[in-house]
């Protein structure tokens, strides 16, 4: 399926999505309340069929106090792809768990909570993956710090 | 609404309990860091009860450096030699997901010589992993013998790579707009005097390995996983494949190439381990064709289209790109913000990670020694999985 014929039926299924701009692969915006519903739709529409999530991860914008979770489908039926991108506050950064969809994200979000402090909701086994249980902090958010960390040369 | 986060000490100190009825002790064993079916530092925990397993954790983070993290500092064209650094059967391939990538979102033309020499090379590292992969599959499951024979075509591919790029691990080769150095004028009758012998070295194997009813007991009907359920489990590469979905990016999207030669996606049928082992066979002939295909036709022109001292920064936004390595779809996602020329967030897909968790799916019920046979069978690369 094209991109905008793709964009135009994920729209149809869920008018209150928003389109992504600036991507190279067609891109929706949604709430992370509505975060289950349209990925269930994603995933067993007919048409749509998404049933790779090829990866997960977040992005972290301190200035504008969110993290941008990143869902990137892929169709093994179509051939087509999707990102599925949901804002969540980066004070209070939950999300629910797409684990019961593509059971794969059981460790994808382990991965962005590990790095990047992501919680999420009904998650059947939420801990770290790399590294130890007694870190302290989030080593991907943009405003992390320890007592390791090198000085870039300016 | 609270989220629950749990810890892994949490996990192994859950009460044991055995369930069959003979009077058996249930309990915690640890496979690795530091073990052979490790190939590298991978903790497996493994609860069994007898021998048979009842779950599998696998407990990553070994060898995690922080490459995303480090990359947040790096322009594009210093990232390429972290990538080598992930998965290191494959660095060429990762170098090129890097140099796609940045080349489709900057705009960057190649020609038709830089694209050929790419797939050349690419699929010589493939020739190279599998046979890698093939010797040490074999040490595995106790045939010492395959060890050394894969490393013998490792080292006579090493030595091409190493004519050329002046590597044999970390080759940091192909960069976004080119390549980084030149063929030498004698590469193509070298690769091309090559190709017989590593066609004579596929039959070897067949002989030495595939033919064995032991080898076949330990991996035939061991560790099935299905089609639908290995895409639901995040699998690519030749694990997809062997569970017959025909899912390789250098059919499905072509890049490089692989657009203009013949070659067949190969399929599994049922997706046990004797599948995966015999993809990676079949795949190792393909490539052989395929180069075939490219080395007498390698057209002339420069080996880079672009200075490497130009500034390269991306437009605002998210750019993904990705290559099919030797284990599946390696991919870069790109968060550019427009104005520096370093990546403002970049995570990479790493076909070993997500190929890790079947493991966790497809091993209970089964023995500690199939258990070797479907963890062998995965070909896991350990510094990918942790990055």
């Amino acid at each position: 399926m094209d991109p905008e014929s793709l964009l135009a039926l994920v729209e149809t299924a869920h008018p209150t999505l928003r389109r992504r701009p600036l991507t190279d692969r067609p891109a929706v915006s949604v709430a992370p309340g509505e975060l289950l519903a349209v990925m269930t739709t994603l995933r067993d529409h007919a048409d749509l069929r998404f049933d790779l999530l090829i990866t997960h991860t977040a992005i972290d914008y301190p200035g504008e106090n969110r993290f941008e979770l990143i869902y990137l489908l892929y169709s093994t039926v179509h051939g087509h792809w999707l990102i599925v991108a949901a804002d969540v506050d980066r004070t209070r950064p939950v999300a629910p768990s797409v684990c019961g969809l593509w059971p794969i994200a059981e460790w994808q979000e382990r991965e962005a909570y590990d790095l990047m402090g992501v919680l999420y909701d009904n998650h059947p086994d939420l801990r770290r993956v790399f590294l130890e249980d007694d870190w302290v902090g989030f080593p991907l958010r943009k405003d992390y710090q320890d007592e390791y960390m090198l000085e870039l040369p300016k | 609404m609270t989220v629950h986060v749990r810890t892994l000490d949490e996990l192994l100190h859950a009460p044991l309990e055995a369930d069959s009825e003979l009077t058996t002790q249930e309990y915690l064993v640890n496979m690795g860091p530091q073990h052979p079916i490790a190939h590298g530092s991978l903790r497996v925990v493994v609860r069994l009860d007898g021998e048979t397993v009842k779950e599998v954790i696998p407990v990553p983070g070994y060898v995690h450096r922080g490459v995303e993290k480090m990359c947040e500092h790096l322009n594009y064209r210093q990232v390429i030699p972290y990538t080598d650094r992930l998965d290191y059967l494959s660095a060429i391939m990762n170098n090129w997901a890097v140099a796609k990538t940045v080349e489709t979102a900057a705009g960057i033309e190649t020609s038709d010589r830089i694209e050929v020499i790419r797939t050349i090379m690419a699929e010589l590292q493939r020739l190279q992993s599998h046979a890698l992969w093939w010797g040490v599959t074999g040490m595995d499951l106790g045939a010492y013998t395959a060890f050394l024979y894969g490393f013998r075509e490792r080292e006579i591919i090493g030595e091409i790579f190493e004519e050329t790029i002046g590597a044999r691990l970390t080759m940091n080769y192909i960069q976004p707009g080119g390549l980084m150095y030149d063929i030498k004028p004698d590469f193509a009758a070298k690769v091309k005097k090559l190709l017989p012998y590593l066609q004579d070295c596929v039959e070897q194997y067949e002989t030495l390995l595939s033919g064995n009813v032991i080898f076949q007991e330990r991996l035939r009907n061991v560790g099935i996983v299905d089609g639908a359920r290995a895409v639901a489990l995040g699998c690519t590469g030749p694990v997809v494949r062997a569970s017959g979905v025909p899912l390789d990016l250098r059919a499905t999207e072509p890049y490089g190439a692989y657009g203009k030669v013949q070659f067949n996606v190969v399929v599994g049928s049922i997706g046990d381990c004797w599948d995966r082992y015999y993809v990676r066979l079949e795949e190792m002939r393909e490539s052989i064709r395929i180069i075939q295909q490219l080395i007498d036709g390698i057209p002339e022109g420069p080996y880079s289209t672009i200075r490497y001292n130009v500034e390269l920064t991306l437009p605002e936004g998210i750019h993904y790109g990705q290559v099919e390595t030797a284990r599946g779809a390696f991919g870069v996602l790109i968060a550019s913000d427009g104005k520096q020329e370093i990546p403002y967030r970049l995570h990479f897909r790493s076909p070993n990670f997500n190929n890790l968790w079947v493991v966790t799916a497809i091993s209970p019920g089964w023995r500690i020694a199939d258990f070797i046979s479907i963890q062998s069978s995965l070909d896991l690369v350990i510094p990918d999985i942790d990055r």
